[in-house]
């Protein structure tokens, strides 16, 4: 299992688009991905639970990543977190 | 026997209301309660049965959301319909959907109580967000939420109500009368609505007794109570005693004597004594009807509203869709034309957009919204231009106020006649295009119109509405809503006469159609042609059958002069005592 850290960036946070592309994201891979906030956990494969995060811009979130290919899944989606959600 | 009267004078277990649509039935009461989103937690025996309805109501909502997508997507931009994007995979989610199956099994309840309750977990966490942004992603949240449980319950519905029952609600949406009707309620009984509101007009014409506007029907008659509906004059009796339910059993039986008489004017013509013909059209609601039509051997339809085809499935059915239906009703009719009237969106009628409107009926309604939204009547208009293979169909347009509202769609229509060309699409020009008289600009303008108009047809429920600026669903002012006013009866004349100098048909397809009282008077200011609901030709034709052509001339030109409506309706109902037409409803009273 691989936990890490990250920060959301971009201005807006994690909204509607960034969090439909998120889960889109980690679809592609076969690993469990869970995300917490807060002591909140929430499966990251989950529309309505990734916006249930209500994660502003400064927000701490920890991710988790578990299975088979959770390196790659952790690679791109952090990536995807650092390119600001590609909104910066 | 005792009198009606009679039995009135002692009754205590009677109801009033305003009879909305003809005929009498005894029967049980469902009382039907409009707040749906109230949610059960009953308990349920069959879980695979449940877990069916539950993914039969996500795909359901799915393609409604789909369709309202697009929509947005047009109307509003990509970036505003991302909302809609996003309810949409709410729908997918692979998670929420387990999860709230895994309960269903597991908890045995209904699935709308565990939607409604694994839901509103995340909506309570995104309410209590610091962020307004993600507060306000709650209410999308709510909605889809809505969505799934109203069309759980949509189907609970199904299966609860039994067949044959008569309905006993606040109110009824068009489309609620339409699901009731086809599980055969035998009458509607409604606290609120005027004569004219829309489940009034379907009731008519499904030929289902109704009272509206009771007030307190849904107070004084319980679930499973005995009711008889007297339909002609806006009674319900209680749980009835033995005298009032022998009084009533034979009424109904000498009911159904006299429509057998009825039938027998179905070969006949509609012509008046001295000779003048009138052409007597259906208005057609629901396809079903069209037995009726055939039945009641109709010139062909007046009216078919396509907004109901909205309004049955909650959504706007794609181009071939509507072509086979508009071909399938081509097809049955014919030789005969049928009008079809393009979809008259927006008013108190199907709404796509939930865009609130201050004043619904003076804003974005009929064409004005088609034109605002061409994608939608251009479809339609491709639909209706492939489906005229019989050469029979007339297009009629709604809501027109203003000329350059014609010139418009004849451009689209050309426009679309284009594209089929271009695409090696068999099409078919229409017979006629012809505008709704509705809004009194356009009765105002009428010559100018018939330049650009193939036929008129009066929708005399909006036009008496506009000219006494009177709300027909509000009975505090309902009783201002005066077909007999001289205004409208000169507003009448006006349009008529137009059409006749100008060369076009001119056709009636509004209530005032369908009432016997208003014949003589409609037919002296010279209409030759009128379209009501299928179950009323046949008496339509006995009035028509009675009069003279030149004594209706004489009465419409009285009438015509007087100040009141009061005055006419006085001197309508001395004619039909001067020359003995008969009365269907005096017959009911006095037999």
């Amino acid at each position: 299992m691989i936990e890490t850290n990250a920060t959301i960036i971009n201005k807006a946070g994690l909204h509607t688009r960034p969090s439909a592309t998120l889960v889109k994201l980690a679809a592609k891979f076969r690993s469990d991905f869970y995300i917490s906030k807060d002591g909140l956990r929430i499966n990251g494969k989950s529309i309505i639970g990734v916006m249930t995060l209500t994660a502003v811009q400064g927000s701490e979130l920890t991710l988790e990543f578990d299975g088979v290919d959770e390196a790659e899944m952790a690679e791109e989606i952090l990536d995807y977190f650092k390119r600001g959600f590609d909104e910066l | 026997m005792k009198r009606l009267r009679e039995i009135l004078k002692i009754a205590t277990n009677n109801v009033v209301g305003i009879p909305a649509a003809p005929g009498m039935v005894i029967g049980r009461a469902h009382i039907f309660h409009k707040e749906l989103i109230t949610v059960s937690d009953d308990p349920i025996d069959n879980v695979d049965e449940a877990l069916g309805y539950f993914r039969d109501a996500v795909e359901k909502s799915k393609k409604e959301l789909h369709k309202i997508f697009l929509l947005a997507k047009e109307k509003m931009g990509e970036e505003r319909a991302e909302i809609f994007s996003a309810q949409l995979m709410i729908l997918d989610d692979p998670v929420l959907l387990n999860q709230i199956e895994v309960k269903i099994k597991y908890e045995k309840k209904l699935p709308e109580f565990i939607v409604q309750r694994e839901m509103n977990i995340f909506l309570e966490m995104m309410r209590h967000s610091t962020d307004s942004y993600f507060r306000e992603r709650a209410n999308d949240i709510d909605d889809i939420k809505n969505r799934i449980i109203r069309n759980l319950q949509k189907k609970r519905l199904q299966s609860k109500v039994t067949p044959g029952v008569i309905i006993v609600s606040e109110s009824l949406t068009p489309a609620d009368t339409l699901l009731f009707a086809k599980w055969d309620a035998k009458a509607f009984v409604t606290d609120r609505g005027g004569l004219t509101s829309h489940a009034a007009i379907l009731a008519r014409s499904l030929d289902i007794p109704a009272i509206v506007g009771t007030h307190n029907g849904t107070h004084r008659i319980n679930q499973d109570d005995l009711l008889i509906v007297d339909g002609f004059h806006g009674y319900v009796f209680v749980n009835p005693d033995e005298e009032q339910l022998r009084y009533f059993t034979e009424k109904i039986h000498k009911l159904q004597e006299i429509n057998i008489e009825l039938q027998e004017l179905k070969d006949l013509p509609a012509e008046t004594t001295d000779g003048r013909k009138i052409s007597i059209f259906a208005n057609v609601d629901v396809t079903g009807e069209i037995d009726l039509v055939l039945a009641n051997n109709a010139s062909g339809i007046g009216l078919f509203r396509t907004e109901q085809l909205i309004e049955e499935t909650g959504e706007i059915p794609d181009e071939d869709e509507q072509r086979d239906v508009y071909y399938n009703l081509s097809t049955r009719v014919y030789p005969r034309p049928v009008t079809i009237r393009v979809f008259d969106i927006g008013g108190d009628k199907v709404k796509i957009f939930d865009f609130p409107e201050a004043n619904p009926f003076l804003g974005l309604r009929g064409i004005r919204f088609l034109l605002d939204n061409t994608n939608i009547f251009k479809t339609q208009l491709r639909a209706l231009l492939r489906a005229n293979t019989n050469n029979n169909i007339h297009v009629m347009i709604p809501m027109v106020s203003t000329i350059e509202e014609v010139k418009e769609t004849k451009r689209l229509i050309k426009e679309c006649a284009h594209e089929l060309k271009a695409e090696k699409k068999e099409f078919h020009k229409f017979s006629k295009l012809g505008v709704m008289i509705e809004i009194p600009s356009a009765a105002v303008m009428a010559r100018k119109f018939a330049k650009e108009s193939d036929f008129f047809s009066i929708g005399t429920n909006d036009l008496i509405q506009y000219l006494m600026a009177v709300d027909r669903g509000n009975d505090a002012v309902s009783k201002l809503y005066q077909e007999f006013h001289p205004a409208v009866l000169q507003t009448l004349e006006h349009i008529i006469q137009s059409a006749h100098e100008g060369g076009v048909d001119v056709s009636m397809c509004g209530e005032m159609a369908a009432d016997n009282l208003a014949i003589p008077v409609l037919v002296g200011l010279g209409l030759t042609s009128i379209s009501a609901s299928p179950a009323a030709i046949h008496s339509l034709k006995r009035t028509i059958r009675s009069i003279s052509y030149a004594s209706a001339k004489e009465l419409a030109e009285h009438c015509l002069a007087m100040n009141s409506s009061e005055d006419v309706t006085k001197a309508v109902a001395d004619y039909f005592e001067k020359h003995a037409v008969p009365r269907t409803r005096t017959i009911l009273k006095f037999f």
